[in-house]
């Protein structure tokens, strides 16, 4: 600590050149804080995915439909708790660039499916109640400023209405929540039995099936069964977890975790060069000045954690300011307007990135720190 | 070679048959070459000679900033070629106090900052630390300059904050190079005047390196150096 107005007094020394650098390694920071939100965003919440749940669909394609006879048939197996089904609406609100997604379920059990869907107990009532009633959630609802009792018109290009009509009416009676900070709140739901009736093709079918597990560990076991319950059928199904599912999903886009490794590795890399050259301009200013340090007692070693302190200050100050930049940037969620639903920026990545700075601060000093080190006091003293 | 100096008993310094030399290619430099000094404690003593001729060198040595190629330097009853890296810099903290010719203030530090460096080695409180420092530089007459940076003081005036860096430990030896080289005779009259005055009422020993005749008169006594060794004069 008595050392501290030393490490400072040198950082401040020149200004503009500490300041140049702190920018530097702040944006690197708030690009790593980016980067890692849209990982999140493209794993579309792999890491808050339920443990106990998995996804079943059919073996061909997710888009190949399941009859909803299934239900009370995967129902029967051991190890299942509950079962639900889903099906893709794809519809358009206002403008086909108003994406997010919409699925007619069942609401009773799927609401118990989804406790970390939080849906006030008066407006779960009203969408028992309702057969027209959807729910949104609040990042939808937020995004076009929907309030509860709003009608909101969906354009479908795939289910057309008993009456030819390609435009699906609901009553949002509820806004829900998430539970924890990662859930996606921006699909919509509406009832599977009014959808069922009104649409004029695909009765009797659902898109996939979401079944949970009475332990997590039998879920291997239970996906084998429900697998070999439909196998020689018409429609064959797979099933695996809900993780498995998302990061499958994700790796369509690519792996996405090695191309934002590699662009991050890039930019630390420079960083580390900016950073790097910083402190070895620094030390090599000071020559003179460490002979004397050293010429009035401090040691080698002491030299050396000098400089490294030093660096290590500049790059993790740089580090704390970006990240918590970062930090309050990424809280204002999806910046595309709806193509990454979960978008934020893991407390687990924000202690990785404070690990990053001490790390850079480390590698940046590293060389100068050693050169200080090795200084003889007569060759600095002479030097200067 | 006699030491320039008898009476090794009351001796603060003593350097027996060093050497110095430098390897460069195949050819070996020599430095200083058998020399023999001996200074007594509270003696102010000046070393003279032309440029080359060692003093720096044997001022390094006697400071623990650099080793002997042969032979042996004890200061205050140590012997420095039996300190490692580690003791050679705890021991310097503890017993030598450096002033150089252009003072290597540290720019970014104020006088009292500069000050404080080597008291940040040892064991003292911040208050005792402030305590010393204000002392120090009270005796060099700047004890209104604490917060003034280097480049807000002339040059004699940086010169006596180097030497309140130098005193704040209350060393036992002070080995300055050059003090008054780099300021105006003015200045440098006072610097000599604070050196004087640190040997006869606070009983420093000081080894002043100079060029100036008149800097080296104000010393007990005047060794000169020529090509390494101790010479009664220096040649025309």
């Amino acid at each position: 600590m008595k050392f501290a107005s030393l490490i400072v007094a040198n950082l401040l020394r020149r200004k503009l050149r500490t300041g140049l650098t702190l920018v530097s390694v702040t944006v690197a920071f708030i690009l790593y804080a980016y980067l890692s939100a849209i990982r999140v965003g493209l794993s579309q919440g792999v890491d808050v995915a339920g443990a106990d749940r998995m996804l079943v669909w059919h073996a061909v394609s997710l888009a190949q439909p399941l009859p909803l006879s299934y239900l009370d048939r995967i129902k029967r197996i051991p190890g299942v708790d509950l079962v639900v089904h889903q099906s893709w609406f794809g519809g358009i609100y206002q403008n086909p660039r108003n994406f997010f997604a919409q699925m007619p379920v069942d609401p009773e059990p799927f609401l118990r499916m989804y406790p970390e869907f939080l849906l006030p107990e008066a407006q779960k009532q009203a969408w028992l109640r309702t057969r027209t009633g959807a729910i949104a959630g609040r990042a939808t609802a937020e995004r076009f400023g929907w309030k509860v009792g709003d009608r909101i018109p969906l354009q479908t290009g795939i289910w057309t209405k008993q009456d030819g009509s390609m435009t699906w009416e609901f009553d949002l009676v509820g806004i829900f929540d998430g539970a924890k900070q990662g859930t996606d709140t921006t699909p919509f739901y509406f009832r599977y039995d009014y959808f069922d009736e009104t649409r004029r093709i695909g009765k009797g079918l659902v898109g996939w099936y979401v079944v949970r597990v009475t332990d997590p560990d039998l879920a291997p076991q239970v996906a084998r069964a429900i697998n070999e319950e439909f196998a020689n059928s018409s429609a064959e199904v797979k099933a695996e977890s809900e993780k498995a599912f998302l990061q499958g999903w994700a790796k369509q886009v690519g792996d996405i975790g090695t191309i934002l490794t590699a662009i991050l590795t890039a930019v630390f890399f420079t960083i580390l060069l900016v950073a790097g050259n910083t402190m070895a301009q620094s030390v090599r200013e000071r020559t003179e000045e460490l002979g004397v340090l050293k010429a009035v007692g401090f040691t080698h070693e002491q030299v050396l954690g000098l400089v490294l302190v030093e660096s290590c200050l500049l790059s993790g100050l740089g580090a704390a300011v970006g990240l918590g930049i970062g930090r309050v940037l990424t809280a204002a969620g999806d910046p595309t307007g709806g193509a990454l639903p979960v978008f934020f920026f893991p407390p687990r990545d924000m202690v990785l990135g404070a690990g990053l700075g001490v790390l850079l601060g480390l590698a940046s000093g590293a060389l100068p720190a050693w050169q200080a080190m090795r200084l003889r006091v007569a060759d600095a003293l002479r030097r200067g | 070679m006699k030491p320039a100096a008898g009476d090794s008993s009351s001796a603060l310094v003593q350097v027996r048959g060093v050497e110095k030399y430098y390897q460069r290619g195949t050819e070996r430099v020599h430095v200083l070459e058998e020399l023999d000094l001996e200074v007594k404690r509270g003696e102010f003593l000046a070393l003279m000679g032309p440029s080359g001729s060692g003093k720096s060198t044997l001022l390094n040595l006697i400071g623990g900033l650099d080793r002997p190629s042969r032979g042996s330097v004890t200061v205050a009853g140590e012997r420095m070629e039996r300190l490692d890296e580690r003791g050679l810099a705890a021991w310097r903290a503890r017993h030598i106090g450096f002033v150089f010719q252009f003072y290597n203030l540290l720019p970014a530090l104020t006088a009292a900052r500069n000050v404080e460096l080597p008291l940040l080695l040892t064991l003292l409180g911040r208050a005792d630390r402030r305590r010393r420092v204000e002392l120090a530089l009270s005796i060099v007459g700047l004890g209104h300059r604490l917060k003034h940076h280097p480049a807000q003081l002339s040059g004699g005036e940086q010169q006596r904050v180097g030497i309140a860096r130098a005193i704040v430990t209350d060393p036992t030896l002070l080995l300055c190079d050059e003090p008054t080289g780099d300021l105006d005779r003015t200045s440098g009259e006072a610097v000599l005047d604070l050196l004087h005055t640190l040997c006869r009422q606070h009983g420093k020993t000081i080894i002043m390196v100079t060029h100036d005749p008149h800097a080296s008169a104000r010393a007990d006594r005047t060794v000169f150096l020529y090509k390494g060794r101790i010479v009664d004069a220096i040649p025309a």
